[in-house]
């Protein structure tokens, strides 16, 4: 269970960044919950063979990390594990989609490869959007900002009950499963079945942990209604953050900008 | 005062399943009493204790805190006023900060603004936990997060406090400044335990669950002497009135105890 663990403490670690003290930190989560928000929409609605001007995109999770003082190196490994998924999900593309859409000289490139690629581009760019609003933001700000931006207070609160005892779900998890390992001894055990009795074994303390909780809730005057401090408010910084990263976002999904740059470099030297 | 009083009337809780947890329990804690439950496992602690603040309502029998009868409408008053501290305190911090866990109360009970702020602050300080107030619950150790806990109902200022096993998964130390800790406050005090050296040191009497059922209600000492009924009830003697495990000779808190002097040479 060393990959479950590990993964985890990772995870905590993404946690921590959040308690940061940059402008990037500082600005309310709404403003960077949108910002993210209109990123995702522009890459993802890019045509599916589009690569090229995916490219530029790249500077906004740069340009955060640079102002959030966030360890590049460490989110980047985060990323990259996401990027096999990708691949799985384009790798048949090259094959069912052979019309060539480039010829480099001698060689012939297909539009599978390019919606191939497109596909695990605009994957590490949103995965790298979503991760590094949660480095700058942290998990429980960011429902808190959806939940003054109209999402329903229940969801909101699911959420945060979700990201706090993942943790403790996780651990249980691992513990479980460590135990049925260290009694199987190298062999699978009884297979699937013991895994099935587990997550059974898991719901139920889960339920009985929920109720437990509910009753700590209780016992401290819970009367349906949760509240949260309000700490920061939408100002003139994040009118500007929103605004300008909105209209880059949208400038570069309606006009190529690595084309364009192209042309211009091949026009200087013309 | 007569607000911190604890008082059960022929209690009896029978769960859905048909198990009869509790039978007849009858008992009456005075304002500043600390009192220990103790019992074997499955003797009703628990299940008396969820009693205490309406978690459980009552099958037969009847229970006041101070001068209210517990019942829905004297539920939230009751729920101030009884400061419940879970075993797990996985289950009792809840909220993304301890600073909102800590919040959590005084927010229910309606406090804002710098109050709710200095109400926080000192329930933290008064567990010596004051550096703690940003972490997130799951970045703390095990007697922090006990600490922490007991933070959250301080800050709902209650009279009477119940613990379940407060002493349980901690090491020696955090068990030791803990003991310290409950001390000190002058609330009614209830717990349950199985650490019965804990309960000598905090608790001048006990009530002795047995099946349900009050087997003994008294002074600790008188109780923890009394070795047949501590047999009975899958209890023992706790280890520092035990003989000594070197050379056999008696208790290093023989009666009278008188701290200090008790210690003896080999």
């Amino acid at each position: 269970m060393a990959s479950i663990d590990g993964a985890l403490l990772d995870f905590k670690r993404l946690d921590q960044l959040a308690a940061g003290d940059t402008v990037m930190h500082r600005l309310d989560p709404r403003a960077k919950v949108l910002a993210t928000l209109v990123f995702i929409v522009s890459v993802v609605s890019f045509g599916r063979y589009e690569l090229s001007a995916l490219i530029p995109f790249f500077v906004f999770p740069a340009a955060v990390i640079g102002l959030g003082d966030l360890p590049a190196g460490y989110l980047i490994r985060k990323i990259a594990l996401i990027c096999p998924f990708a691949l799985v999900v384009g790798m048949f593309n090259p094959i069912f989609d052979s019309a060539v859409m480039l010829q480099l000289g001698p060689l012939a490139i297909s539009g599978g490869w390019f919606s191939c690629a497109s596909i695990v581009v605009r994957a590490a760019l949103t995965v790298s959007a979503a991760i590094i609003l949660v480095a700058v933001t942290g998990f429980p700000a960011i429902c808190r900002a959806m939940e003054r931006l109209g999402m329903p207070a229940a969801f909101a609160m699911q959420l945060v009950f979700l990201h706090r005892y993942i943790f403790v779900l996780t651990e249980e998890g691992g513990r479980a499963a460590r135990a049925r390992e260290l009694r199987s001894f190298g062999k699978n055990g009884r297979g699937m079945a013991s895994y099935a009795s587990l997550l059974g074994h898991l719901l139920l303390r889960t339920w009985l942990r929920a109720e437990r909780i509910h009753m700590a809730m209780l016992a401290r005057g819970f009367t349906g209604a949760f509240h949260t401090r309000e700490l920061s408010r939408f100002g003139a910084r994040e009118l500007i953050f929103l605004f300008s990263w909105s209209t880059l976002c949208i400038v570069l999904r309606l006009h190529n900008a690595a084309q364009l740059l192209g042309s211009q470099v091949t026009g200087l030297f013309r | 005062m007569s607000h911190h009083i604890v008082e059960v009337k022929n209690l009896r809780h029978v769960y859905p399943d048909g198990t009869a947890a509790l039978r007849e329990v009858s008992f009456r804690i005075t304002h500043g009493e600390s009192v220990a439950i103790i019992g074997a496992n499955g003797a009703g602690k628990s299940t008396l204790l969820l009693h205490l603040n309406g978690y459980l309502p009552p099958s037969a029998g009847e229970i006041r805190i101070g001068d209210l009868p517990l019942n829905q409408g004297t539920l939230p008053e009751i729920r101030r006023t009884v400061g419940m501290v879970f075993q797990d305190p996985d289950d009792q911090l809840f909220m993304p900060t301890v600073y909102d866990d800590v919040a959590f109360g005084p927010v229910n009970l309606g406090l804002s603004g710098a109050e709710l702020e200095s109400c926080v602050t000192a329930a933290l300080e008064r567990v010596g936990a004051g550096h703690l107030v940003k972490k997130a619950p799951y970045h703390l150790s095990g007697g922090e997060k006990k600490r922490v806990a007991i933070a959250t109902v301080l800050a709902m200022s209650p009279d009477i406090l119940v613990m379940d096993e407060p002493t349980s998964g901690l090491d020696p130390y955090a068990r030791r400044q803990l003991i310290g800790l409950l001390r000190e406050f002058h609330h009614t005090k209830i717990f349950t335990s199985h650490d019965l050296d804990m309960v000598l040191e905090l608790c001048e009497r006990t009530i002795v669950l047995d099946g349900g059922e009050v087997r003994a209600d008294g002074p600790t000492r008188e109780i923890f002497r009394n070795e047949a009924l501590l047999a009975e009830c899958r209890l023992e003697k706790p280890l520092s009135m035990q003989g000594c495990p070197v050379c056999g000779s008696g208790s290093l808190l023989g009666p009278p105890f008188e701290k200090g002097k008790a210690g003896h040479h080999h």
